[in-house]
């Protein structure tokens, strides 16, 4: 032994007591653990527990079905359909370039498409999906799906996607939808709909899907999910659905809109029915069109110039937003606003020598050797320049311009599409200003014929000729009810024009369509009981010099397109209790042939024909019409 | 005095009155924190005994055998392989730093066939071995003795600065806390205890700015600052306090802890655990498992104090005082009171070595509570 019994004695009671201080020391560390757990969990447990809820619960926006969009007989217009589209995830492919080469031998795959996928790949975690392409062909989808074994990471997916079944005929009128665009999400900032930012969200960006695209897109539902870590969704804990838009009841009749723009597709042109007591427009025409459907997927770089590069111009809403001299269309407005005014009587007689002579200006009539005498329903008849530079003058141009106005024209019609434009009646105050010199008389003249400064547009023109033949206060709506509820339409007023002044005038329409002579009597319908009264226009896109007119004015068959008249017509039917109105305008298609009056002839006739097959509006509430 | 026969020290005692002799409620604690354990490994696989708890298990009966069989044999025969054990120990550390693999960016392992080995924990017993032996041969106060006590911080520090280089440190700290822990207990004199402790506290920043390598100062920064860097190094420490704080009084349930079945948690098999342990059974299951361990001290205390060579005191205090360095590094790590350093869980979070070193540092213990009557000479009794 090498210590003595002493030295280990005191060797042991050193040893105790260093044991207990450290045994002390352990014991203060153990209630310093103890101390941090009771602060974790009981004295901050509830904020712990709220982050650990924040981490582990992830709120998600579920899109509602957008609404249908439907005519008046409830067929759908802009509905949905199945898209078949083709997602990569990237985790469980060997390689995303690999991948799409192996589904590139089964489905068209171009460099864009890879370049795009390849980049969303490495912007994402690699558990989300990558579009890869969408509105498959049913057979590439189902090629897709037998062929699934071999492609890793492929993952065919049906999801929903606007559709518009009538595509080009009505594709002004409804618009599209496309992608939020950075700008649309800046603006809703404010406002706040979190259905924006729903990835592959669409809006509406024209026509009625624009108008009404909060109704129709409907209120975002919510799915609380549990992620993990790395954001993977675990479980779905909730799910609120959302609000489904309200489907759009609209006043137009599909049928009438197909048949209108069938027969106008190869020309530009706007063209409008209405119905003349309730406004309630049942087409509204613009051609050419172009196909909603591609601006719901992105249009390619060719399609995009294909649309601008077009001098039909088909990315135009003509009939809404189309600039037009009215013509001789416009001779009813004179025509009315004098009858009115006292300027003139039904029986007042001017008389066409062929040219009216004002100081030392000749102003010509269309025909070269004259109407001799006529009273306003000859005149109108024949459409005869020379009397109505006479009762223009006589009226002046702020009687004229003030029955314009009342008439509807110069300014917009409220139809609730966006993109309408206003048009334009001139007058002296706008002419000082503009031109730092007044009105000249002779310019009151052109205005009495259309021509001139006034500006009008297809829709316009179909107001006006409404209002002809109803005399009341109508305005356009195209909307009728929104989902259950009735859109709101204020009750229509008389216009305020002298019975008998619109009766003289719609006598007048009557003879164009209806007497021998008139201007559009070979369009007339013949059966009297859906008979048409109308009047045509012809707006001059050229100056015609005093050489040709001795020659012989060319001919519009003759003249490149673009040179050519534009055709006008305004009628409405049936003569003797009128229930329709038409307005159609062919871009440099003042043709013999007459290609406008006998559209709107046979339009006004399938209009009347579908009324009379007594099928009411199938809209949801009890109301055919107002 | 069952084991009477001891005090001549001569006859070998039969094995199966040795096994009599072993503290069996330490070992059922002992096998009980491995349990809870095995429960959380079971639930960090979100229910499933692969690829975790399974494992665990059959290094935990691996690892219950090697500690009935080191606790058999006579306390002479560790005493006699106490330096070989060191020297051994030593070699290996040096090997790594020449030949180690780089795993995790720390040179820790050493290849041994299929068996990675890791020295440093090799090194925690050996060191408590040696040092034991080493002080056991002096007399009361010797080791205030300039000399005697540079030997032994010798022995204390050449471990820690080839831990350190690895770079390992949490284990470095671990191993000379340890070393000066037993110093303490040798009955070090104070007046070489305060200067030292003071000279520490200034020299921290001094190692800061020199010692430490980016990732350990970067780990203090987001300790001191968690909100700083949330998504990067502060991620472990933040969302470990929210496993353990959302756990509340009584735990979200067994399986049912979100943070670690979502993967919020880090390592939440390993180094983590007890966030796991706080996540499912809250307050009282941290507690509980606290008031096991504080026992299996206790355990380790009155085997120290019963034992009747220093030899067996120093060595029994020391596995004891090593098994409650862990807990608390581990406990002040997950709590985020300390910066996080790799320091696991004693006997619950998922791991080989770890696992075999606890169990063989039990062994021990219980080698001193069994020959806890046997003298020990001064030098080995060359049986060795």
């Amino acid at each position: 032994m090498a210590f003595s019994e002493g030295n280990e004695k005191s060797r042991y009671a050193s040893f105790t007591r260093r044991s207990l201080m450290l045994s002390g020391g352990m014991t203060a560390i153990f209630g310093l653990l103890a101390g941090r757990l009771y602060q974790l969990q009981i004295v901050d447990g509830d904020d712990y527990l709220a982050q650990a809820e924040e981490n582990r619960i992830s709120l998600r926006l579920l899109a509602p079905p957008r609404a249908r969009i439907l005519d008046r007989f409830g067929v759908a217009l802009a509905g949905s359909r199945r898209n078949y589209r083709v997602l990569l995830v990237p985790e469980q492919a060997h390689g995303v370039s690999a991948a799409l080469d192996a589904l590139s031998k089964v489905i068209p795959l171009n460099d864009r498409i890879r370049v795009r996928v390849i980049k969303d790949a490495a912007a994402r975690k690699p558990f989300m999906p990558v579009l890869v392409a969408e509105n498959l062909s049913w057979d590439d989808f189902a090629r897709l799906n037998l062929d699934l074994p071999y492609l890793r990471g492929v993952q065919p997916d049906v999801g929903e996607t606007r559709d518009y079944p009538y595509a080009e005929e009505l594709a002004h009128l409804l618009g599209y939808v496309a992608a939020v665009s950075p700008e649309e999400k800046a603006q809703n900032a404010e406002n706040g709909d979190p259905l924006l930012d729903v990835p592959g969200f669409r809006m509406g960006k024209r026509g009625i899907e624009k108008a009404f695209d909060t109704e129709i897109r409907g209120r975002a539902g919510a799915n609380r999910v549990e992620v993990n870590a790395y954001g993977r969704v675990i479980r779905e804990l909730e799910r609120q659905p959302g609000k489904p838009g309200d489907d759009v009841y609209l006043t137009i009749d599909r049928e009438l809109q197909s048949f209108m723009y069938q027969r106008l597709k190869d020309d530009s042109a706007g063209a409008a029915v209405m119905d003349v007591e309730t406004g309630d427009v049942l087409a509204l025409v613009s051609t050419p069109g172009f196909d909603p459907n591609a601006f719901n997927v992105g249009l390619t770089p060719e399609q995009w110039s294909g649309l601008n590069g077009d001098d039909h111009k088909p990315l135009v809403n003509k009939v809404l937003a189309g600039f037009y001299p009215p013509g001789s269309t416009f001779k009813t407005v004179t025509a009315l606003t004098a009858l009115d005014t006292g300027a003139i009587t039904p029986d007042t007689i001017f008389h066409c020598s062929g040219e009216y002579s004002l100081g030392s200006h000749a102003f010509h009539c269309w025909k070269k050797g004259g109407h001799g005498g006529l009273n306003v329903e000859g005149g109108l008849k024949n459409s005869c320049d020379c009397f109505f530079y006479q009762v223009a003058l006589k009226l002046g141009i702020d009687a004229l311009e003030a029955g314009a106005r009342r008439l509807g024209l110069g300014a917009a019609t409220g139809i609730e599409i966006p993109g309408e434009r206003s048009g334009f009646i001139p007058d002296r105050y706008w002419k000082q200003a503009r031109y730092k010199e007044p009105w000249q008389l002779g310019e009151t003249l052109v205005a009495g014929i259309g021509q001139g400064y006034i500006l009008t547009t297809p829709l316009q023109l179909c107001v006006l000729a409404a209002r002809l033949a109803s005399g009341m206060q109508v305005v356009p709506r195209i909307v009728h009810s929104l989902g259950p509820q009735r859109q709101p339409r204020p009750p229509v007023e008389p216009i305020g024009f002298s019975p008998d002044a619109l009766a003289a005038v719609r006598q007048g329409m009557n003879a164009v369509t209806n007497e021998p002579g008139g201007t559009a009597y070979a369009y007339r319908i013949t059966d009297p009981a859906m008979a048409m009264a109308g009047k045509t226009g012809t707006a001059q896109m050229r100056v015609i010099s005093e050489e040709e007119r001795r020659h012989g004015v060319r001919s519009n068959e003759s003249l490149p397109w673009n040179l050519r008249d534009h055709g006008l017509f305004i009628g409405f039917a049936p003569v003797e209790k009128p229930r329709y109105a038409c307005a159609v305008v062919i871009e440099h298609g003042g043709l013999n042939a007459h290609p406008q009056v006998v559209l709107a002839r046979d339009a006004l006739m399938l209009a009347q024909k579908r009324d009379i097959l007594g099928r009411p509006p199938a809209y949801p509430l009890n109301s055919a019409s107002l | 005095m069952s084991i009477s026969s001891y005090h001549d020290g001569r006859r070998p005692v039969p094995f199966r009155q040795k096994l009599a002799e072993i503290n069996w409620a330490l070992v059922a604690l002992i096998a009980l924190i491995a349990c809870t354990g095995f429960a959380m490994l079971y639930s960090a696989a979100g229910g499933s005994f692969a690829p975790w708890a399974e494992r665990q298990m059959i290094r935990f009966v691996i690892g219950f055998m090697i500690l009935v069989v080191v606790a058999c044999v006579d306390l002479r025969v560790w005493m006699g392989l106490a330096y070989p054990a060191y020297l051994f120990s030593l070699l290996l550390l040096v090997a790594v730093e020449v030949a180690g693999r780089v795993g995790l960016g720390a040179q820790r392992w050493i290849e041994l066939g299929p068996l990675q080995l890791q020295p440093s924990e090799l090194m925690k017993i050996a060191l408590v071995l040696a040092l034991a032996r080493y002080l056991h041969g002096l007399a009361p106060g010797e080791i205030s003795r300039p000399t005697r006590l540079a030997l032994a911080l010798a022995m204390i520090a050449a471990p820690v600065v080839l831990v350190l280089m690895q770079p390992n440190l949490g284990t470095a700290t671990l191993l000379a806390l340890c070393g000066a822990l037993l110093l303490f207990l040798a009955g070090l004199s104070w007046y070489w205890i305060v200067p030292a402790v003071a000279a520490v506290i200034v020299a921290v920043p001094t190692a800061w700015q020199f010692a430490l390598h980016d990732y350990q100062k970067q780990r203090v920064m987001t300790f001191l600052d968690p909100s700083t860097d949330a998504l990067g190094a502060g991620w472990n420490i933040t969302q470990a306090k929210i496993a353990l704080g959302s756990g509340g009084i009584v735990g979200k349930g067994f399986l049912m802890g979100t943070q670690s079945r979502l993967n919020f948690l880090p390592e939440k098999e390993t180094d983590f655990i007890f966030t796991m342990v706080g996540e499912e059974f809250g307050f009282f299951g941290t507690m509980a498992l606290l008031a096991i361990f504080a026992v299996v001290i206790y355990y380790g205390l009155q085997t120290a104090m019963r034992a009747r060579s220093q030899f067996g005191r120093l060595l029994a205090m020391g596995i004891t005082v090593n098994f409650f360095l862990y807990i608390m590094i581990n406990g002040l790590m997950v709590m985020g009171l300390i910066p996080v350093v790799g320091i696991p869980m004693p006997l619950i979070s998922y791991g080989g070595t770890a696992m075999m070193t606890v169990m063989f540092g039990f062994g021990l213990l219980m080698s001193v509570h069994v020959h806890r009557s046997a003298t020990v000479p001064k030098r080995s009794s060359g049986m060795i």
